[in-house]
């Protein structure tokens, strides 16, 4: 009894969620906070140790990519925080913030990679993390290629590496490796056995670029096509297209201008998610609102999230 | 020149044979490598590119196989 009187917790530990309340008795799971599921291997040695000494026999690893904590016993809150170092290794959030964001490996390793989006997830992560919307939570994930593996357009904002191609039709050798290998077909073989490009079918993907023996294909430009108003749970949206060639340096400023919006449309709405908001609002009303601060890469139009179907036929 | 050929060998084994192959190369000598359409096609060569070897043609046989000519680079 007098055990549990003297049990005090830095409140401020708690401040941004991360510690969530489990099944049994005074235990709880502690989410970790990992950008872009990336994780240093003295980091995860000293989870591991964190998790023998204060967790059950597992960790779990979130589907967004953070390790998890089982089974942490809510008095041992202070000593789990500062076990792990304040510094290297944070808690992570939940509830109605900007959660952690999630990545691919990117470009440093991965040979499909066009952008960095390691470091984009860090970025974001550094300015973003934690900040309350005032509505619901806020998910964003960063794709390296439009082979989209973390499937961006199911975030609030999803960030798609993409590069426009530029030909040197001196450099081609004619051998139709780009033309047989580009999946929307935004190339065709001319009459001088060279490719043809099209720009509406493309979807910037820049396999044209990597399958090039010679070099003939190469970049114009780089950045990010952003999608918007995605979600998954209960009733699905798919995000849509509200930018293109994002540079990489100006995600966090065109994050925190969409959260802006966010938060003043959104009030008095409830328990709201961005993509409700926007089809409440009309999606030209936020396409609006950023090309006064990004005029150079925001779409001419585009449609509000789309309702995806999961129940027909039940 | 020497023939590798490497049809019938998926990926990326192709690859880290064509590899083994050209160490026993003098640098500058050229090899004529043998890939099967689709996957192989597009990884191998682009791969020996990324290890700075010169590709100097890529054409289409009539059995519907590539022919890729390349000439050896050391670093």
């Amino acid at each position: 009894m007098s055990e549990e009187k003297q049990t005090k917790l830095d409140l401020n530990n708690l401040k941004a969620g991360g510690f969530i309340k489990e099944r049994g008795k005074d235990l709880f799971t502690v989410r970790l906070r990992v950008p872009g599921g990336r994780m240093s291997v003295p980091r995860l040695k000293k989870i591991a140790e964190v998790a023998e000494k204060f967790g059950g026999e597992f960790v779990h690893l979130s589907v967004r990519q953070s390790i998890e904590l089982i089974n942490i016993n809510y008095k041992d809150f202070d000593a789990v925080v500062e076990e792990l170092g304040e510094k290297s290794q944070k808690v992570a959030s939940c509830g109605a913030r900007v959660r952690v964001p999630v990545a691919c490996g990117g470009c440093e390793y991965n040979p499909n990679g066009l952008v960095d989006t390691q470091k984009s997830a860090l970025e974001v992560d550094d300015k973003l993390f934690g900040t309350p919307t005032g509505h619901h939570k806020f998910k964003v994930a960063f794709a390296g290629c439009p082979f989209d593996c973390p499937k961006s357009a199911t975030n609030d904002i999803g960030f798609q590496g993409a590069i426009y191609p530029q030909f040197d039709t001196d450099a081609c050798i004619s051998c139709g490796l780009c033309t047989k290998n580009c999946v929307p077909k935004a190339l065709v073989t001319g009459d001088d056995n060279k490719p043809v490009f099209n720009n509406d079918p493309c979807i910037w993907c820049g396999d044209c670029v990597k399958v090039c023996p010679t070099g003939a294909w190469s970049e114009k430009r780089r950045g990010y096509t952003v999608r918007i108003g995605g979600k998954w749970g209960r009733s699905p949206l798919v995000g849509t297209l509200f930018a293109t060639f994002l540079p990489e340096d100006q995600v966090v400023a065109f994050i925190a201008s969409v959260l802006e919006w966010y938060k003043l449309k959104a009030e008095g709405l409830g328990r709201i998610r961005l993509g409700d908001t926007i089809i409440r609002e009309g999606a030209a009303e936020l396409l609006n609102h950023l090309r006064d601060q990004f005029p150079e890469y925001i779409v001419s139009h585009t449609i509000a999230p789309q309702v995806i179907e999961t129940q027909v036929g039940k | 020149m020497q023939l590798i050929d490497l049809r019938g060998v998926s990926c990326p084994t192709n690859f880290v044979k064509a590899k083994l192959a050209l160490e026993d190369l003098d640098n500058g000598a050229t090899a004529r490598i043998l890939l099967d359409d689709g996957e192989p096609v597009k990884n191998v060569p682009r791969s020996l590119k990324a290890d700075g070897h010169k590709l100097l043609a890529l054409k289409q046989a009539e059995e519907g196989h590539y022919v890729l000519d390349i000439e050896k680079q050391d670093e």
